[in-house]
């Protein structure tokens, strides 16, 4: 074949086992390290909270991190986890830190002092307090930062494809190597629909999980 | 772990022979802040006056909000190839085009921003003086609105640095290719020098903008004394805080 279409249904079709397979894997980094990446910030919001001189240091290193290129990032935990998805996952749990963390404390201090002893004073306190009242009430900031992470997290997952587990990004490394365009395209428009679906995901989730925001508006 | 891995990154990096040739280190930082200042100074010629016009009418808003939401979306890699892929193939020009696109999100967003959060007052003020739109612009919305302008240049600079050392998998130029080239051959030292390399070119180019955009706030004399206790937190945090706000 010498044409070299940017659209091929016929790679789509006979190639369909392996764009699910790295489709799959892809989707499973993503999840992973947004979900470790979110249970982590909760954590260090927390700390951060209760102890405030910790803010400097935990938004200074996050901050680092955040500003070390990809490449390297992947390049440097490479050399301590070898070429796994746990290199990948490593990496992108410390990229979710600096927005992850900013919106769970920003969700918490936005809860209002009166809603929080009103709680305290029908006998809520420690983690039954930040479970039934102040995380709820913080979710809608919370979900913002977690949409932002998750879509550039879909997008950084490419990059895994250094370390041999890049989801989508395997692909488009493959196309890049036989120069073979419509794999490239194929991966590249899966990888924005799958930046999209994460979004709509979580919009999906504050919806379902605030009724009563709908019942104000 | 290797420890030895490190150790003989250090060496790598204080071996004359490795700064010396057109593979050296100070080439490939060369070729690295080449593309970077190109790139973020076309970005900034395109994205900086249709912020500033976009903000001035107060128009096209959401669109200046959620092109950097967009943005996000669209693997840097994924585009690197694809450009690569077309007739333009491999050249510098190539990169550039895609540096200068992952730059502009962020300068659009915040110099739009920046604009619509100059003081209403301030502005009808101005009107009632009798300035014209131009004057409005470049006499009252920008001087406010640099700080957030400034942000904006901060982040794209961030970014391209980082995009530009992807633009090495696609057997482009920079620092990137001392990690690629190591990763490549199987020399662990070599790979972990470049990674550092990388990672300090991308913190210097933070810390500098940051400085930059502490330099060139035309309020900085009036704002220095509340500035100076905030000096530990990262400058962007309350930009960045209003951007995840502006989307819920």
């Amino acid at each position: 074949m010498v044409r070299n279409d940017w659209i091929c249904p016929d790679y789509v079709e006979t190639r369909s086992d392996l764009i699910v397979d790295a489709l799959r894997e892809h989707v499973v980094i993503t999840v992973a390290s947004v979900t470790i990446g979110f249970v982590l910030s909760v954590f260090l919001a927390l700390v951060v909270r209760r102890w405030r001189r910790l803010a400097a240091p935990v938004f200074g290193t996050s901050t680092v991190l955040y500003t070390i290129p990809s490449l390297a990032m992947f390049g440097l935990l490479f050399t301590i986890t070898g070429l796994t998805t746990t290199t990948v996952i490593v990496g992108l749990v410390l990229y979710s830190l600096t927005i992850l963390v900013r919106g769970v404390l920003t969700g918490l201090d936005g809860v209002p002092a009166d809603v929080r002893e009103a709680a305290v004073g029908m006998g809520y306190n420690g983690l039954r307090l930040l479970f039934r009242v102040e995380l709820p009430l913080a979710l809608p900031t919370i979900v913002a930062a977690l949409r932002v992470t998750a879509v550039s997290t879909v997008a950084l997952t490419t990059l895994g494809m250094l370390v041999g587990h890049g989801g989508l990004g395997q692909l488009i490394k493959q196309g890049l190597d036989s120069n073979f365009r419509a794999e490239v395209l194929t991966a590249s428009v899966l990888c924005v629909l799958l930046a999209l679906l994460a979004d709509l995901v979580l919009v999906a989730v504050l919806r379902l999980s605030t009724p009563w925001r709908r019942a104000v508006s | 772990m290797n420890t030895d891995d490190f150790i003989d990154a250090i060496r790598w990096l204080g071996d004359g022979a490795n700064w010396r040739g057109g593979d050296g280190v100070p080439v490939r930082f060369a070729e690295h802040m080449w593309l970077t200042g190109v790139s973020l100074l076309i970005a900034c010629a395109v994205a900086v006056p249709i912020g500033l016009w976009l903000g001035h009418i107060g128009r096209g808003g959401t669109l200046a909000i959620n092109i950097s939401n967009v943005g996000r979306a669209v693997p840097t890699f994924a585009v690197m190839v694809l450009l690569f892929l077309t007739p333009l193939g491999l050249s510098d020009w190539t990169t550039i085009i895609a540096l200068v696109l992952f730059a502009m999100p962020p300068l659009l967003t915040n110099t739009y921003v920046g604009m619509r959060e100059v003081d209403r007052d301030a502005v009808e003020a101005a009107r009632g003086m009798g300035m014209g739109a131009l004057q409005v612009v470049g006499k009252v919305e920008f001087p406010l609105a640099i700080p957030l302008i400034m942000n904006g240049v901060r982040l794209a600079a961030v970014q391209i640095v980082a995009t530009a050392t992807v633009a090495a998998l696609v057997a482009g130029g920079g620092l990137g290719r001392i990690i690629t080239s190591g990763f490549g051959r199987g020399d662990y030292p070599q790979l972990i020098a470049g990674a550092i390399l990388v990672a300090a070119t991308a913190l210097l180019v933070e810390g500098s903008m940051e400085w930059l955009q502490r330099r060139v706030d035309p309020m900085r004399r009036i704002t220095r004394r509340r500035t100076i206790d905030q000096v530990a937190v990262p400058q962007a945090v309350p930009h960045e805080q209003s951007a995840i706000e502006s989307r819920l």
